[in-house]
């Protein structure tokens, strides 16, 4: 690929960012920082908490907070996806309960949440998952039905032990879809977090928020934003650098769609 | 080690009035696919499987590896039953399915190394025999390509060589060499047959070539649709190319009908 297609891919990709920074920052000439501060302010803010181990400490938590959640949705996500997938009756009776789940906001967990139990930490944990399991669960049953037949009964055919099964079809069959599953799960938990830590948190994230609608302070509630937008983007990116390297057994075509 | 074990004298395969139905849709009794086959097949033995296409060859095929559960009547393989007593036919019985179901997340060389990996043998063990194997079906040089980068019949090669690398006692090839030129068919045939007699294996191929089947086979079945037995023809070194004209015709006649 030459360079300047390089260039020219780059600069599409950061063209509309740009666009809303200038538009931003045209705003901000017109109205007070309350509204519409300058970006420089709101860089100079990120680049606080990132250096301020007093503030960065809240991202880590959210972080922490956000990871734990959906490991936790993974665990037991894919425990009952086995479930299902081994027995339709598991599924006909779990799949009606998961959807409905799925219907209900992470506010009304927040308020369950806060009713049902003590612990902040707990009460966090307990509204993370509640709120990815369903679709964790969902996309891991799919991994699974999708599995080749052919393939698992040619590996079957040798007899294998479950966990020699599991290791040699198993899990690189259902990898992609799992891999996926995280990335768009990681965006879901990250919207949800600050509604979590709304259960009473005295750090992350979401309270820095509400410190800073109470300040009113827009440069700062940008740049508290900005901390979980950049954990999205950086997590998303090193699961893409995962995929490449874990799916290069696979055909590419010379033809796009 | 298992792989010398698994080269116990030959098994013996006896059917004993099976039946195969699959559930169709709008039908009670199901979709008959094999229908009370009668069949003994000697230790040692080379069977040609003759059949006009969705006949059942490829289900009495799953029966006998244990895949399939018969409808009625008993399959049993050395004594045993292969779908109850699964695991008993670890290391004995190796396939080469129809398609050549590569795992394709893995190279040629790990594909043909994974029954051997199944089967407990050491990693250099196990790396020596897969390349010995895929140097005798010309693939040297190809080893580390994956799938996708392979031609049809070089799949198809990988395939045989991953069922014949775990040296068991029974093979069951569905259509080997179907996907092979001429030329390589025919060192392949003349392989295989050596190999199977060198170590007294059983062997059963399903073919749609009447040649392959009276140049390697020490027996040809013919079967009519739904699966039952239509003609049986045994073969030796003593039987002339007369006969074999004759066999050849009456072959071609019962497939006709
Ligand atoms: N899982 C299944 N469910 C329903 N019907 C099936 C199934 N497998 C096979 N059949 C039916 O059973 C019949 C025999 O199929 P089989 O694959 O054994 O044929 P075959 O003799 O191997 O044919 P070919 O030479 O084309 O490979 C076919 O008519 C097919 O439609
Ligand atoms: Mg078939």
């Amino acid at each position: 690929m030459g360079s300047t297609i390089i260039l020219s891919r780059i600069f599409w990709s950061v063209a509309p960012f740009l666009l809303l920074a200038a538009l931003w920052q045209f705003a901000s000439l017109w109205f007070p920082p309350f509204l519409f501060p300058s970006l420089v302010d709101v860089f100079r803010r990120v680049f606080q908490i990132l250096v301020d181990l007093g503030q960065f400490v809240d991202v880590l938590a959210t972080v922490g907070r956000i990871l734990a959640g959906l490991f936790g949705a993974f665990v037991l996500g894919g425990l009952l996806a086995v479930l299902m997938n081994r027995s339709p009756g598991v599924d006909r009776f779990i799949s009606p309960i998961l959807t409905f789940f799925q219907g209900i906001p992470a506010l009304s967990w927040v308020v369950f949440a806060i009713i049902w139990f003590h612990g902040i930490e707990f009460r966090i944990f307990f509204i993370m998952v509640m709120t990815t399991l369903p679709a964790f669960t969902f996309q891991m049953i799919g991994a699974l039905q999708a599995m080749s037949k052919d393939l698992f009964e040619m590996v079957l055919s040798f007899r294998p032990t479950r966990l020699q099964m599991f290791r040699t079809m198993v899990l690189p069959a259902v990898l992609p879809e799992i891999l996926t599953a995280w990335k768009v799960n990681l965006g879901n938990a990250a919207r949800v977090v600050v509604v979590a830590e709304l259960v009473g948190a005295t750090g992350g994230v979401g309270y820095q928020l509400l410190q800073q609608q109470q300040l009113f302070d827009m440069a700062g509630a940008l740049a508290w934003t900005f901390q979980l937008v950049f954990f999205v983007l950086i997590t998303q990116q090193i699961i893409t650098m995962i995929e490449r390297y874990a799916f290069r057994y696979r055909a590419v075509s010379e033809r796009s769609l | 080690m298992s792989v010398a074990a698994a080269a116990d004298p030959a098994m013996g395969i006896t059917l004993d009035k099976v039946t195969k139905r699959f559930p169709k849709r709008g039908s009670d009794e199901g979709f008959v696919a094999v229908d009370r086959v009668d069949l003994h097949i000697d230790p040692g033995d080379m069977v040609a499987l003759l059949g006009k296409t969705g006949c059942g060859k490829s289900t009495i095929f799953n029966m006998v590896s244990g895949l399939l559960e018969p409808s009625e009547g008993k399959v049993s393989v050395a004594g045993h039953d292969p779908f109850h007593e699964f695991d008993w036919f670890r290391g004995k019985v190796a396939i080469v399915f129809q398609n050549d179901r590569l795992l394709p997340w893995r190279t040629a060389l790990q594909n043909v190394e994974l029954g051997l990996e199944l089967l407990g043998v050491p990693h250099e063990e196990r790396r020596k025999q897969a390349m010995d194997w895929l140097s005798r079906l010309g693939l040297k040089g190809h080893e580390h390509d994956y799938p996708h980068a392979l031609s049809g019949g070089m799949r198809q090669r990988v395939s045989i060589a991953r069922a014949f690398a775990t040296n068991a006692g029974l093979l069951l090839c569905d259509e080997p060499f179907s996907a092979l030129d001429e030329m390589t068919a025919n060192r392949l045939r003349e392989e295989f047959s050596a190999l199977v007699r060198e170590n007294r294996k059983t062997a059963v191929f399903i073919t749609h070539s009447i040649n392959e089947a009276l140049q390697i086979g020490d027996r040809i079945i013919v079967l009519e649709r739904p699966a039952k037995i239509a003609y049986d023809v045994r073969l030796d070194r003593a039987t002339g190319e007369a006969e074999k004209e004759a066999i050849r015709d009456r072959i071609k006649e019962v497939l006709a009908l």
